[in-house]
């Protein structure tokens, strides 16, 4: 703040607070005592009429009191232009007081749970506690509250993954998130509308479920050139990719033919948000293995 | 002085009134016209896009800012759970600031980018699909009602006449950025860009 603004407004607290006081002492003045006397105002209405008695004493000094109260607040807290106050109280110095207070308090335990890989970390009770709640916070909205996932968001309780279950998989996912893209119609952008009815039957009677058994052997073609680059000839997914496994009848996204028709027809583009410039990598390591501890 | 002077003099005391109304005003916010904390933008800062202004007018005509704040304050409960507390620069493009005063969701301060579209976008679809303690209602026609871009020019240049910073090209193709577009798109991509400026969130 300019010096100019700080006398401003230096000038105008001050102002107030004695102006007050002086309002006060100058108005009490003229009226003689604090006992009840038979002085009125000296108007009248409808034969109404007031009398002019001082504040009682305790209301009086409740407002100089007030008055004293400011002023030592204003010594104490900033309120004077740029003067800092005696106590060099800010609204951030008392936020990084409370930071360094848990940091002492909680900074140790989760330097050692970071330190711990991610297979021991599951196996221990208050680390996976810790997991649960950061879990709850962070990361249920999507997963849900039981991890089990949405249409569109992963289960993280089957041993079924995209990117891979391993700790370092889980710890990558977590870091910097992941981004799945599955094309419209695969690698064969030309594919027709039977052809799409054939690749959707084979896709199905990975499963056991074709439709129609001889557009699902007829889709073996299809399949092999539209969308055996990721997820494999025998339909098993590549994890590199997040390409999923068609063979478990596990889905990410409906299973029926309508549903499976439409990931064909329309592609799927997904994303897990990276959490590394969102939590801490302590955190994070808390996080793999209760995830992890899910399913193992 | 008799008390009677203030009281039996009507002029008077519309004087003194003034005074003592006009004080905070004076002390507490004519100053901030002239800080520079508060005028200044954060580095990095710029205006939003057309299709995100765009979305931040749903925001307002759907009544978001009444259930959701956009202001982190400095208590390690709320950063830890948000992300850096909110700064004086990061708001000195918004007319009107929204920041809000209750919260019956989260704050949304710094929602970009920690979720994906998709969950946005089935979020706003239907809230209890993903979030099934969710008391948040369900805006399914954003997705099927085109974004007026009448006055999506206009409004660009008003605030560019209020100093923010926009182009006269941005102003130029902003109806055409907007040709086509569904109400959610510009509600997501509102979304997805809040809060972050400020890249560190711890």
């Amino acid at each position: 703040m300019s010096t100019f603004w700080s006398i401003w407004v230096t000038v105008i607290v001050l102002g107030t607070v004695f102006g007050c006081w002086w309002l006060l002492l100058a108005t009490r003045k003229s009226q003689v005592s604090d006992s009840e006397t038979e002085r009125t105002t000296g108007h009248s209405f409808d034969g109404i009429e007031e009398y002019d008695n001082p504040l009682p004493k305790w209301w009086f000094y409740l407002y100089v009191a007030t008055c004293i109260f400011a002023l030592g607040y204003l010594a104490l807290y900033p309120g004077l232009g740029n003067f800092k106050g005696l106590l060099g109280w800010t609204a951030v110095n008392q936020w990084e007081a409370e930071v360094a207070s848990a940091d002492e308090k909680y900074g140790e335990i989760y330097a050692q749970y970071g330190q711990t890989p991610v297979i021991e970390l599951a196996k221990d009770e208050d680390a996976l506690k810790i997991g649960q709640r950061l879990f709850a916070n962070n990361c249920a909205v999507c997963h849900g509250s039981a991890a089990r996932g949405q249409v569109g968001f992963p289960n993280l309780t089957d041993d079924d993954w995209l990117w891979g279950g391993t700790p370092d998989a889980i710890l990558e996912t977590l870091r910097n998130g992941r981004m799945g893209n599955m094309p419209a119609k695969g690698v064969m952008p030309n594919m027709n509308a039977a052809q799409v009815d054939q690749v959707v039957n084979h896709v199905l009677s990975f499963s056991g479920r074709e439709k129609d058994a001889a557009a699902a052997e007829a889709g073996e073609a299809v399949f092999a050139q539209a969308c055996a680059a990721c997820h494999g000839a025998d339909g098993k997914g590549m994890q590199a990719l997040g390409a999923p496994n068609l063979t478990d009848n596990i889905w990410l996204y409906g299973s029926n033919y309508e549903w499976i028709k439409e990931t064909v027809l329309h592609g799927r583009q997904n994303e897990m948000p990276a959490q590394s410039g969102r939590l801490s990598s302590d955190q994070i390591q808390i996080l793999a293995a209760y995830v992890y501890s899910l399913s193992n | 002085m008799k008390h009677e002077i203030v009281e039996k003099n009507i002029g008077l005391m519309i004087v003194f009134i003034i005074l003592v109304i006009s004080g905070g005003f004076l002390a507490e916010v004519l100053p901030l016209f002239f800080l520079k904390e508060v005028n200044e933008p954060i580095e990095g800062l710029e205006p939003i896009s057309a299709l995100e202004l765009e979305g931040r007018d749903i925001y307002i005509r759907e009544g978001c800012h009444v259930c959701h704040t956009q202001q982190i304050r400095p208590f390690r409960a709320e950063t830890e759970r948000y992300g850096h507390y909110s700064v004086a620069g990061e708001f000195v493009y918004e007319r009107p600031f929204l920041w809000g005063s209750k919260r019956t969701g989260p704050d949304l301060a710094r929602v970009g980018g920690r979720y994906s579209d998709a969950w946005q976008r089935q979020h706003l679809m239907d809230p209890r699909s993903v979030v099934p303690e969710s008391n948040m209602p369900a805006f399914p026609w954003l997705f099927d009602t085109l974004v007026n871009h009448k006055g999506t020019a206009a409004k660009l240049s008003t605030l560019q006449t209020l100093g923010v910073p926009y182009t006269d090209e941005q102003i130029a193709s902003a109806a055409d950025e907007l040709e086509g577009k569904f109400e959610i798109e510009a509600l997501v991509a509102y979304l997805q860009q809040l809060g972050t400026v400020l890249s560190d969130k711890r």
